[in-house]
C-alpha cells in the first residue's frame, strides 16, 4: 500500500505539471489581447506596447511560463492584470465559500442518495420504489439554476425564512448569517447531485442483488441485512465512489451558475470574470487550484476504493 | 449574467471609460415619515463591483460609484443638475489669458490617516491622473498642463498650454489623495465623509462614517455596497429587504413588481448612456450622407425604445442629452419616415437597397436591437447581416482597426459629442467645420460661447446623420420607501450616500 501511495502521489504531481502546461498554452490561444483590458479610450500604440510590457505578455512564452512556475513554487499566483491585486488571497477568500458549499452539498447528496437509491433497487416493485426512480429522473431533467430560482421564490420571496442571496460582508465571522446564506445554494446543488447519484446507487444495488454470491450467502443462512453488509455493500460501493469523486470535482467549479443566482463570491464567478477580461493570472490561478482539487479528490477516491475492495490491492485486478 | 451594462470599449475597458460619466447627488426620495435613524446602515445593491480601489489604476465604474464624494473628494464637486461647485477648493482665480488657475485650499481638511491636506497632495493627485501608467478615463479629456506649482501649503497654481473651458469641470473627477499613501489598489486615504471598513471581493464593500469629517457629517452610520452579477438576484435582494436601494435598474421586465408595490419607489433620473447605430462614415455605402439619412429615417426609434424599456428612457436626435447646456431638441431631424427613406435611397443610387454587415456586441440590449434594425431596414429593401462579436473583438476590430461597416454600441461618457471633432475616431466622421467648432468651444472664453459652438456642432452632426442615435437610456433607481435623500441621476456613475436617511 505504501508503495502504491508513493507511486500514486508521484502520478498526481506529474499530472498537475502537465495540466499546468496545457492550461497555460490553451489560454494563450484565446483571441484578444489582455493589454486592452488595461487601457482607456484613445490609447496609442505606444501605450499598448507599454501595457504589454507591464504585464509581461511581450516576453517569449517559455519565459512567461517559467516565471509563473517560479511564482507557484513559492505559493504565489501573481497579480491580476486588471486590478493589479494579488490573485492568491482572493482565491483563498473565495474558497471559504466554494469549499463549504461543495462539501455540504456533497454530504447532503450522499445522505439522501444512498438510502433512496437502495430503496429504488430493493423495492423496485413498490410504489415508493418507483417514486424514488421517478424523482431522480425529474431531478436530472431540472436545470440547477431553475431549481435555485424556484427555491428563492418559495423560501425567500414568499415564506421569507431564508435570504435570497448574498454572503455576509465579514464572511464566516458572522456564522449564523453565513450559514443561512448557504442553505438554499447547498440544497440546490445537492438535489441535482443526488438525482444522478441515486441512479448510480440504484444500478449498483441491482447488480449486487442479482449476483450469485449474494444468493449463495443467503442460501448458507445469512440474513438479508447480514449478507448485504458482508457481501453487497462493498461491491456496490466501488463504482459509486468513483462517480462520487467525479461529481465532487464537477461541482467545485460547476457551481458558477448557482453562484450567480445566489450572488455568492465563489471560485466559479472569479473564473468567469477572469476569462471575460483575459486576466491570465486569475484564470491560471483558479484553474490550477481547481485542477489540484480534482486530482486530490481522484486520489482520495482511488484510495477509498482500494480500502473497500481488497481485490484492487492485490494481484487479482492486475 | 443577464444585463451587464458595458460601456464603450468592451468589458474591462469599458469600466474605465465609464469613469468619465458625470454626475450629481443629494437628489430625491420621499421625505420619510418616521424620524430617521442616525445609526442606520444603508444597504445598497449594485451590478458594478470595483476592479480595484484606484480610479487611476483601472478601478472602473464600480469604484466611482462607491468612492466618489463618499471616500474621496475633488477640488470641485458636480451637483445633481451637473453644475460644478467648490469642495476642497475654497476659492479659485483664473488669469486674464485663461491659462493660469490658482486654487486656494479649504482649511482644516484631514485625510483619513490623520495627515492634513496640503497643496502637495493636490499636485500629486493631478499628476497621478496624467501619469503615463494612469488608466484614468479622464486623462484624454485634460488639456496639456505646462506646470503645477505649490507656492505655499494652501495654494496650487496650474498653468495650461492652451485655454480649456472644461478644466474645472474635469477637475471634479480628480480624487485628491494623500501623496504619502502609496499604492491605493486595495486601500484608501481620502478626505470624504466615509472611510473604508472592508471589501470582500465578489461580494460587498463596507463604508463607515468618518467621525472627524471636516464638513457636514453623513446622515447615516455607514453604507454597504452589495454586488451582483445577475439582475434578477439583485431585484430579489431588494424584494427581501437585503438591500434598501438599487443604484441602476438594468432589468426592464422587473420594474412592474416595484411600480405596483407601495413599499418601493421607482425613480426616473437622468442618464448619459446613448445607444448608437454607428456607421463607418469613411466607407461605402455610409460615406454617402443620403444613405445615412435614409437609414436613420427608416428606423422607428420610438417603437424600439418602447419595446425595450416601455415608458422609460427618451429619444434624442443627436449625441447630446437634455442635461447638457448645449442640448437642442433634434428628434425632428431625420425622423421616422419610410417614404422619405426610400426617396433618399433612390437619390443615392440604391433604389433597390443594398446589403451590409452590422457588428453587434453579444450582450444586452445589442442583439435585440440588431434584430429590430434588420426588420425595419428590410422594409426599405436594405438587407442586414448581423455579426455577433464579443466586447474584446469589438475593441480590436471596430474601435482599433476600424474594420467595419456599421456597429451598435452604447456610449456612456458625458460630454462625448466632442468625439465627433476627431476625424480619427472609430466612426470616421470628418467635417472640418465641426472639428473647428469643437476645438474653438474648448478654448472659448465664456460658457455662453462654448454652448453656442457646441450647439452648432451638435446640429451639424444631426444634419449629416453622422451616426443614428437610437435612444437615451433611462436611469432608474429603485428604493424602499423607508429611504430618502438618495441620488437619482446616473450622469456620472456615482452614488453620493451621505445624505441618505433610513426612516
Amino acid at each position: 500500500m505504501t508503495r502504491y501511495l508513493v507511486r500514486r502521489a508521484a502520478l498526481l504531481v506529474g499530472t498537475l505539471l502537465l495540466a499546468s502546461v496545457v492550461l497555460f498554452l490553451l489560454l494563450r490561444l484565446l483571441p484578444g489581447d489582455p493589454a486592452n483590458a488595461l487601457l482607456s479610450v484613445g490609447a496609442t500604440p505606444d501605450q499598448v506596447a507599454a501595457a504589454r510590457h507591464q504585464i509581461g505578455t511581450d516576453r517569449p512564452l517559455p519565459a512567461q511560463f517559467g516565471h509563473w512556475l517560479s511564482q507557484l513554487a513559492t505559493l504565489h499566483f501573481g497579480d491580476s492584470f486588471v486590478s493589479s491585486l494579488p490573485v492568491g488571497p482572493e482565491i483563498v477568500s473565495r474558497l471559504s465559500v466554494t469549499v463549504p458549499l461543495t462539501l455540504a452539498a456533497f454530504v447532503l447528496a450522499v445522505v439522501v442518495a444512498v438510502p433512496v437509491g437502495f430503496l429504488a433497487a430493493h423495492r423496485a416493485h413498490t410504489w415508493y420504489g418507483a417514486l424514488a426512480g421517478l424523482v431522480s429522473q425529474l431531478g436530472i431533467a431540472v436545470p440547477a439554476f431553475w431549481l435555485g430560482l424556484l427555491l428563492v421564490w418559495v423560501f425567500a420571496l414568499n415564506l421569507r425564512v431564508l435570504p435570497a442571496g448574498g454572503f455576509p460582508p465579514d464572511g464566516w465571522s458572522s456564522f449564523p448569517d453565513a450559514f443561512r446564506a448557504l442553505v438554499l445554494p447547498v440544497v440546490t446543488v445537492a438535489v441535482v447531485m443526488a438525482a444522478s447519484l441515486i441512479r448510480y446507487v440504484r444500478s449498483a444495488t441491482l447488480d449486487v442483488l442479482g449476483s450469485d454470491h449474494l444468493r449463495t450467502a443467503r442460501a448458507l443462512g445469512s440474513s438479508f441485512p447480514g449478507a448485504m453488509w458482508r457481501h453487497g455493500v462493498r461491491n456496490a460501493a466501488v463504482p459509486v465512489v468513483s462517480v462520487l469523486g467525479i461529481e465532487l470535482a464537477t461541482t467545485f467549479l460547476g457551481a458558477v451558475v448557482i453562484e450567480s443566482v445566489f450572488a455568492l463570491p465563489g471560485l466559479g464567478s472569479m473564473l468567469v470574470r477572469g476569462i471575460a477580461q483575459h486576466d491570465y493570472p486569475v484564470i491560471q490561478g483558479v484553474l490550477f487550484v481547481s485542477t489540484l482539487a480534482v486530482l486530490v479528490v481522484g486520489f482520495l477516491a482511488d484510495i477509498a476504493q482500494r480500502l473497500i475492495d481488497p481485490r484492487l490491492r492485490g494481484g487479482i485486478a492486475r | 449574467m443577464k444585463k451587464q451594462r458595458i460601456a464603450l470599449l468592451g468589458a474591462a475597458l469599458a469600466t474605465a471609460v465609464a469613469l468619465a460619466a458625470c454626475g450629481s447627488g443629494g437628489g430625491s426620495g420621499s421625505s420619510a415619515g418616521a424620524a430617521p435613524d442616525a445609526n442606520a446602515v444603508v444597504q445598497v445593491g449594485s451590478l458594478y463591483e470595483p476592479q480595484n480601489l484606484d480610479n487611476t489604476g483601472g478601478g472602473g465604474q464600480g469604484v466611482t460609484e462607491a468612492f466618489n464624494g463618499n471616500v474621496y473628494e475633488g477640488l470641485f464637486r458636480l451637483t445633481d443638475d451637473g453644475k460644478v461647485e467648490p469642495l476642497l477648493a475654497a476659492s479659485n482665480t483664473v488669469s486674464a489669458d485663461g491659462l493660469t488657475y490658482t486654487f486656494t485650499l479649504r482649511d482644516g481638511v484631514k485625510f483619513h490617516s490623520g495627515k492634513a491636506l496640503t497643496s502637495a497632495d493636490v499636485k500629486y493627485s493631478i499628476e497621478k491622473v496624467l501619469a503615463p501608467d494612469s488608466k484614468s478615463a479622464r486623462k484624454s479629456s485634460f488639456p496639456e498642463i505646462k506646470s503645477i506649482t505649490t507656492p505655499d501649503a494652501r495654494t496650487v497654481t496650474v498653468t495650461l498650454a492652451a485655454r480649456s473651458i472644461s478644466f474645472v469641470y474635469n477637475l471634479s473627477y480628480v480624487w485628491i489623495v494623500n501623496d504619502q499613501a502609496g499604492n491605493l489598489a486595495a486601500k484608501e486615504d481620502g478626505t470624504g465623509p466615509y472611510t473604508l471598513d472592508g471589501w470582500k471581493r465578489g461580494s460587498s464593500l463596507t463604508l463607515k462614517k468618518n467621525p472627524s469629517y471636516w464638513g457636514t457629517p453623513a446622515k447615516n452610520a455607514g453604507v454597504v455596497f452589495h454586488y451582483f452579477t445577475d439582475g434578477s438576484a439583485l431585484d430579489n435582494a431588494l424584494l427581501t429587504n437585503a438591500v434598501d436601494v438599487v443604484t441602476s435598474e438594468q432589468n426592464p421586465d422587473a420594474l412592474a413588481q416595484f411600480t405596483d408595490n407601495p413599499a418601493y419607489k421607482v425613480n426616473d433620473g437622468h442618464s448619459n448612456t446613448k445607444l448608437l447605430l454607428a456607421f463607418n462614415d469613411k466607407v461605402a455605402p455610409f460615406n454617402d450622407v443620403k444613405v445615412r439619412k435614409a437609414v436613420s429615417s427608416a428606423i422607428d426609434d420610438k417603437k424600439l425604445l418602447q419595446s425595450i424599456w416601455g415608458d422609460h428612457g427618451s429619444l434624442i436626435g443627436s449625441m447630446v442629452p437634455p442635461t447638457d447646456p448645449w442640448y437642442t431638441d433634434l428628434t425632428g431631424v431625420n425622423a421616422y419616415d419610410v417614404n422619405a427613406a426610400k426617396a433618399l435611397l433612390a437619390e443615392a443610387g440604391h433604389p433597390n437597397g443594398f446589403t451590409f454587415t452590422l457588428d453587434t456586441p453579444n450582450y444586452d440590449p445589442h442583439p435585440t436591437v440588431a434584430a429590430f434594425v434588420k426588420s425595419e431596414l428590410a422594409k426599405v429593401g436594405i438587407t442586414v447581416n448581423i455579426n455577433v462579436i464579443t466586447p474584446d473583438q469589438w475593441y480590436t476590430k471596430v474601435y482599433q482597426n476600424k474594420d467595419f461597416t456599421a456597429t451598435l454600441q452604447e456610449h456612456v461618457n458625458d460630454r462625448d459629442v466632442v468625439w465627433y471633432g476627431d476625424p480619427n475616431f472609430y466612426w470616421g466622421y470628418d467635417n472640418p467645420q465641426v472639428t473647428a467648432w469643437i476645438k474653438q468651444a474648448e478654448q472659448a472664453g465664456s460658457e455662453a460661447e462654448q454652448t453656442e459652438l457646441l450647439k452648432k456642432a451638435n446640429q451639424q452632426i444631426a444634419a449629416d446623420a453622422a451616426s443614428d442615435w437610437l435612444y437615451l437610456y433611462p436611469q432608474i433607481v429603485v428604493a424602499s420607501t423607508k429611504l430618502s435623500g438618495y441620488p437619482v441621476n446616473g450622469l456620472n456613475s456615482q452614488f453620493y450616500a451621505y445624505g441618505i436617511t433610513k426612516g
